[in-house]
């Protein structure tokens, strides 16, 4: 189901990481009130040039002819903060977080174009703290990497035999690999919801659907299959699902994640298991909500698995927690087990429902707290 | 035996003490009967009478219980008779009194009494009683087919909805506001008891915890999600902003719904338990503020404008893509505005252990269908805040303008 859109997803692991790790909730900003900036056609007159780490504020006030914008840059020209289109006589405030002690630079951008006018800004005080070096953490990611890459070529082989079957017209094996084959898309889910509107043309449900989005994927086949019976343009619908698999898989293989992504990665997928299957939503027409329930889980282990050194070392009793919340959901869907696959959710009664529930949220909390100890 | 009288409790209370907020004349609220030996405004009344109908713009009251009613009969005097009973009975509750004089124990020992009685002895604690009409009153029952306003167009499904018809939809809704809840339940089941036989509760929704403020005169209050919610509301204060995005113009649709309002109501579940394992800063960028001040990301105090091009770190706007207050917001919207005025609630559990919790949404807006229907739409398929959200209940009603003090509720419409 594409529900997650982590907010971490596009700046630099390095970057982040330093980021949270200050993300303890020291709300005040640096003492004596908001740094003055007087931004002519000329000039860039900022009313102080040090200033202690932590929440800096600036107020921007355009006193030029020309619209222009304000940045604080860190050394290699990386931006900490900036704030665009100031127009004459404006003012604008700006607060950044700035955790480490070191020189920076302001900047005025009168016309909004060139280097800008530049002044030195030295920030004092603050944990000066290095960029993740850690080779643990970096073998982490690369061990979770192989994960995805093999879940991935996976997923592309059984969705083309799925997709076969629905060519085919031969409903009965096109029902049978349904759950298996989207088993491994569950796995890595995190990852694919990385890919905006891949997931969707994916994942759909049609629940969920926008006005004038086209009902794709893998939830479309199955309402034909289980539902409507196959459609003209189902055999379409299933090339269009593995051309995007396609394209999903090759930008999977080379997706840049961090430790942190593994960690809230591994959160996300019990938090989709809480949402969309304990409820029975997401397999609205097969009802095979446990076998995306157990590919969550099994996600969600795997990254846990990865960064299992950091964690042993850092916390080992969270990992202890961890392992036994994991076995616990682990023995209740081993007791829906059927032949090859589960009993569907129709099946459960109630109580069981309530106990799966119960074993998820016991699951979450410990590995909601994973993040901070990888952050640490 | 003497009479207690809820009338002279408030009288008691209320001497010489000017009412806070932004009713000025509270005294115009007072029914005749009450009028006599009380010159001074008294606190905890809002005015029942005016231009517009009160418990919209007027001050939030921290206590909800909102009922959605449909007409049972198909006589259109039926109707009508019963919506002059019920102004009457809503200007004395709202000025602190029985539903009818010596109500709850004046009366025959062998007749029920008048007044359920269970807001005996308790102040008007700001009670403000707003009716609306939904879209189905306009069928071929009453003969209102042709006035139904183009703006009291049903909702479309939006994406994620997960809609039960039994909190959905309504001919009549009552929403009742106060300060103590037993006042607002007390109100709201007195009504519902006039309506026997002509009406009968189709669903209703306690609310706690006012989420959003509507005057100056109010802090902003939290939702349960943690967060500051309403900072950027409408307030009362703003009149030119509410006759722009809230109160029905003339031209806008039939002439009965000048002054009046559009109503939407929408039952929104917080799956607070993933949210409460997210981390803050998840929360804050899904917010777009500082969860501790409620300053927008990026600013540093709570009124500060919310300013959707400031970048943090590689340049990424420090008010992400799809926070709901950028999405919300009236820059994103075309400038499009609403007035909420929402209620928290926790109905029990939901049976598999977690708490049935969330924000009963209430707004109101000039014309949904550039209004609430856009801004509902972006939020539905962008918001981050959707990934903790599940809509369960809607409803949309036209609520009619306010009642001179010898008319009633919807008499533009009626008469």
């Amino acid at each position: 189901m594409t529900l997650r859109k982590t907010p971490l997803v596009v700046a630099g692991s390095a970057a982040l990481l330093a980021l949270s790790a200050c993300s303890g909730g020291d709300q005040k900003a640096a003492a004596g009130g908001p740094i003055t900036v007087e931004a002519t056609d000329t000039a860039c007159t900022v009313s102080a040039t040090t200033a202690n780490a932590g929440n800096l504020s600036f107020e921007v006030t355009n006193k030029g002819t020309k619209v222009t914008e304000f940045y604080l840059y860190a050394q290699g020209d990386r931006i900490m903060g900036e704030v665009e289109n100031i127009a004459p006589g404006l003012t604008r405030k700006l607060t950044i977080e700035v955790p480490d002690a070191g020189t920076y630079q302001t900047a005025c951008k009168p016309g909004m174009s060139g280097d800008g006018i530049r002044g030195t800004f030295t920030v004092t005080g603050g944990a000066s703290r290095q960029a993740d070096t850690n080779t643990q953490l970096a073998d982490a990611t690369k061990s979770y990497a192989t994960y995805v890459a093999s879940q991935s070529d996976a997923l592309l082989t059984e969705t083309q035999k799925f997709a076969d079957a629905v060519k085919s017209g031969n409903v009965a094996d096109a029902k049978a690999r349904y759950a298996p084959t989207r088993t491994y898309y569950e796995r890595i889910e995190p990852v694919a919801e990385k890919f905006g509107e891949l997931d969707p043309a994916i994942d759909v449900r049609e629940a969920d659907l926008e006005e004038g989005q086209q009902f794709t994927g893998f939830h479309r086949l199955e309402k034909d299959l289980w539902a409507t019976g196959l459609q003209p343009d189902s055999g379409q619908i299933a090339d269009k699902l593995v051309a995007d698999v396609t394209t999903l898989v090759n930008q999977a293989k080379t997706i840049q994640l961090s430790a942190l992504d593994l960690a809230n990665g591994a959160k996300g997928l019990l938090d989709e298991v809480a949402t969309g299957k304990i409820t029975g939503e997401e397999e609205t027409f097969s009802h095979t909500d446990l076998w995306d329930f157990q590919a969550n889980l099994d996600g969600s282990k795997a990254a846990i698995q990865s960064l299992r050194p950091v964690l042993q070392e850092r916390d080992p009793q969270l990992v202890s927690e961890v392992d036994t919340q994991v076995k616990n959901v682990q023995t209740l869907l081993d007791a829906q087990r059927s032949g090859d696959g589960f009993k569907y959710y129709t099946e459960l009664t109630q109580d069981q429902i309530r106990q799966f529930a119960s074993a998820v949220d016991a699951l979450g909390e410990p590995l909601s707290k994973v993040a901070e100890v990888v952050a640490q | 035996m003497t009479q207690v009288s809820r009338r002279r409790l408030l009288g008691f209370a209320g001497a010489g003490v000017a009412l806070a907020g932004a009713g000025a004349a509270a005294g115009a609220g007072l029914d005749h009967a009450l009028s006599a030996p009380e010159p001074h405004a008294a606190p905890g009344l809002v005015p029942f009478h005016g231009e517009h109908q009160a418990g919209i713009v007027t001050p939030t009251q921290e206590h909800l219980h909102f009922a959605a009613l449909d007409v049972t009969t198909k006589d259109r005097a039926k109707l009508v008779s019963l919506l002059r009973k019920w102004t009457d009975a809503a200007r004395r509750m709202t000025g602190g009194q029985e539903v009818v004089p010596n109500g709850a124990v004046g009366g025959s020992a062998a007749a029920p009494p008048g007044d359920t009685g269970e807001a005996l002895d308790l102040p008007a604690a700001s009670l403000t009683l707003t009716i609306g009409f939904g879209p189905s009153l306009f069928d071929d029952r009453f003969g209102l087919a042709d006035r139904r306003p183009p703006a009291l167009a049903d909702l479309p499904a939006f994406p994620k909805d997960n809609l039960d018809p039994a909190r959905s939809g309504g001919d009549l809704c009552i929403q009742a506001c106060a300060d103590d809840p037993q006042v607002a339940v007390h109100a709201v089941r007195n009504l519902v008891r006039i309506g026997f036989g002509t009406t009968e509760v189709r669903w209703s929704q306690l609310g706690f915890g006012r989420s959003a403020s509507t005057s100056r005169s109010q802090v902003t209050p939290r939702n349960l999600f943690g967060f500051k919610d309403g900072t950027n509301n409408l307030k009362a204060e703003d009149t030119d902003a509410l006759a722009q995005h809230v109160w029905v113009a003339p031209g806008d649709g039939p002439d009965w719904m000048t002054g009046g309002s559009y109503l939407v109501a929408r039952r929104i579940r917080m799956h607070i338990e993933t949210w409460d394992r997210s981390p803050l800063r998840e929360q804050e960028q899904v917010v777009g503020r500082a969860k501790g001040t409620g300053a927008p990301l990026g600013q540093s105090a709570e009124f500060d404008p919310v300013d959707l091009h400031v970048g943090g770190a590689n340049g990424e706007p420090l008010v992400p893509a799809d926070a709901h207050i950028r999405l919300a917001s009236a820059e994103n919207l075309n400038g499009v505005r609403i007035l909420r005025r929402g209620y928290n609630f926790v109905d029990g559990s939901d049976g598999v252990g977690h708490l049935e919790a969330g924000l009963f949404f209430i707004c109101f807006n000039r014309d949904p269908r550039t209004q609430f229907v856009p801004m509902q739409k972006v939020l539905a398929a962008k918001d981050a805040m959707m990934e903790y959200l599940e809509h369960t209940g809607s409803a949309l009603f036209a609520v009619p303008p306010g009642v001179t003090e010898t008319g009633y509720w919807g008499e533009p419409l009626f008469g």
